[in-house]
């Protein structure tokens, strides 16, 4: 097979093309980020409640059972979307409480049904955490997820 | 075994084949979490058993990938490794850093993003480790003869160690922090892991099958290009709903698609390979499960990774059971199969034993990628129902997840039948040596 392809011919188009290819990939990206920073991201602030919720979603593993904008694991509802979908869009103070007293709630010990485990959060690493998921739900996802349930 | 360095491999498999059995077990645990959600929630809750899951997997693949690379790259380049002594050093902190993650995470010490949840040190270690195995093999293809074979493969390396770098960038922008966390993980699984992957099956073709060198490298050199020129730009179809601007639902769409590509070209390889083959290799066993890999790397990262790559379909179906179908299927078929096929395959030579076991081996083959295809289907079947009701019908998540149990249930015994597998073949390996039962030609010369 490609009789008219030499060895040489191949380990040319290979390493020339795939250093075009990084290229053209690394150009879009830095484009990307562009974007991302002053466009896409741009409707809130990065405050320092919004840091500090991050690393509290980092520190306790969420990850590890939800997902957030489709990734991580599949164990556990979408967040991406969470303060939305309890309300933050129309009453934020009430989405902040609601999320609260539920983290609070954990975990139910229902049989049978997902168990969260109680992480032992502070009031404010709560409210960073909830600053953190009201942040993401201003994202430009480009509409997704397509239903509020995630 | 030609060379006395390449010794160092038979470290290195060892402790892969003892992560990999960790592996499963911790993953056959999480499954029967799905059907009784309460077993261990506060002891060890789903997170911590699903970080286990994937770092050891992650880490026992590498590993083989090292081993494989200190077995082959002696032969190839007609060389002792630079420095044994190195390989071993380097294994060493890779095993610290990798029973320190284990046990942090039972204890709750981890980072926060997804597989990269190894604590900073750990990170370090890993750097330190792969920066000592590149300079040793690095070292040793330089003092000797240079293949297609040692330039992809080290190729492949090299890309692993500098793409980890990006595991240390972690801006608080979330959308930021997604971008570049996709140079880690795609740009490995669908980019520089497929280079070593191509190597590590021409290197086993070459050596099972005896046909001219040049016509494997040449076969290499194009499946490798296809990887590269498909895997870079395809790494678009996780930038479709994080933030990123709405071209890349395009060039993700379009370049994924062809990622379809060089899984296709390398099961038409090895087909091809073995057709022409102009020796009867001894390792039948090790030819399966190099044959098997191509065939199952090209369902489950090829076709499953196709059927929720556009941006259409993927919009309806990204984080739901589908994708966790694709991943289990791609990483069994791509990954899994072509490190237990290069063990198979090394194995005896490290032992200094005629190929051994393989009906057991051949059967551990068929037993895991059985159960490893119908746990696909179960998990698709469970994301097709999943994406339905939840992103069309928009019912809430777990009320949709009460609807697919039947489906977690079945995923629970297909993992069951896996850990068989893997329990087979790991007695196929290092239990007592039976007389053979079937062997082509006992007489077959060896492969050199």
């Amino acid at each position: 097979m490609f009789d008219a392809l030499t060895k040489s011919a191949a380990r040319n188009i290979f390493y020339g093309g795939s250093l075009a290819f990084l290229l053209i990939f690394v150009s879009l990206t830095a484009q990307s980020h562009y974007y991302v920073v002053n466009t896409s991201t741009a409707k809130a602030p990065i405050t320092d409640g919004v840091v500090l919720g991050k690393h509290v979603w980092e520190k306790n593993s969420c990850i590890n059972c939800h997902t957030l904008l489709g990734e991580g694991a599949y164990f556990a509802p979408e967040l991406g979307n969470v303060f939305v979908r309890y309300g933050g869009d129309k009453d934020p103070a009430a989405a902040r409480e609601t999320i609260k007293a539920w983290m609070k709630a954990q975990p139910t010990h229902i049989e049978g049904r997902r168990q969260m485990p109680q992480f032992n959060l502070s009031e404010k690493e709560l409210d960073g955490l909830v600053d953190f998921f009201a942040w993401v739900s201003k994202i430009d996802t480009q509409n997704w997820p397509p239903k509020v349930s995630g | 075994m030609k060379y006395e360095s390449q010794k160092v491999a038979l470290a290195y498999f060892i402790v892969a084949l003892a992560l990999f059995a960790v592996q499963v077990t911790v993953g056959l645990i999480a499954g029967y979490v799905y059907v009784a959600p309460n077993f261990l929630s506060e002891l060890l809750p789903f997170n911590i058993l699903r970080m286990l899951h994937t770092n050891s997997l992650i880490v026992w693949l590498l590993l083989g990938f090292f081993g494989a690379a200190y077995y082959l790259v002696p032969e190839e380049s007609e060389t002792e490794i630079h420095s044994v002594k190195l390989a071993y050093i380097q294994l060493a902190i890779l095993v610290v850093g990798a029973l320190g993650a284990v046990i942090g995470y039972v204890f709750r010490i981890h980072e926060g993003r997804e597989f990269l949840e190894q604590p900073l040190w750990v990170k370090l270690g890993i750097i330190v480790g792969a920066l000592i195995f590149l300079f040793n093999v690095s070292m040793t293809v330089l003092k000797g003869r240079k293949t297609a074979i040692t330039n992809v493969l080290l190729l492949g390396l090299w890309g692993i160690a500098i793409f980890f770098l990006f595991s240390l960038y972690n801006p608080s922008n979330l959308s930021v922090d997604k971008m570049y966390w996709w140079y880690v993980v795609h740009l490995w699984v669908e980019g520089v892991w497929e280079l070593v992957m191509a190597a590590v099956l021409a290197f086993l073709m070459l050596k099972m099958t005896g046909v001219d060198r040049e016509v494997i490298e040449k076969w290499l050199y194009a499946i490798v290009a296809l990887s590269l020129f498909t895997g870079l730009l395809g790494t678009g179809h996780h930038y479709y709903w994080i933030g990123t601007p709405s071209y890349w639902q395009w060039i993700g769409s379009i370049f994924s698609s062809l990622e379809v590509l060089p899984f296709f070209a390398m099961v038409l390889f090895t087909f091809n390979m073995v057709w022409k083959r102009r020796r009867e290799h001894p390792n039948n066993a090790a030819l399966l499960w190099a044959l098997g890999c191509a065939v199952l790397a090209f369902f489950g990262a090829g076709v499953w990774g196709f059927m929720h790559t556009l941006h259409g379909v993927n919009y309806y179906t990204h984080g739901t059971q589908v994708t966790a179908a694709h991943g289990h299927l791609a990483f069994f078929g791509a990954y899994v199969s072509l490190n237990l096929a290069i063990m198979t395959y090394a194995m005896p030579y490290l032992l200094g034993r005629q190929p051994y076991n393989q009906v057991l081996n051949m059967l551990s083959f068929w037993v895991m990628s059985s159960a490893m295809a119908f746990m696909t289907f179960t998990l698709t079947f469970a994301g097709v129902v999943q994406t339905h009701l939840q992103r069309v019908l928009g019912q809430g998540y777990m009320e949709v997840q009460d609807q697919m149990t039947l489906f977690y249930v079945l995923r629970l015994g297909s993992g069951a039948v896996v850990v068989i597998g893997a329990l087979m073949y790991l007695w196929s390996i290092f239990g007592p040596v039976k007389p053979e039962l079937v062997s082509r030609d006992a007489n077959a010369a060896p492969a050199e």
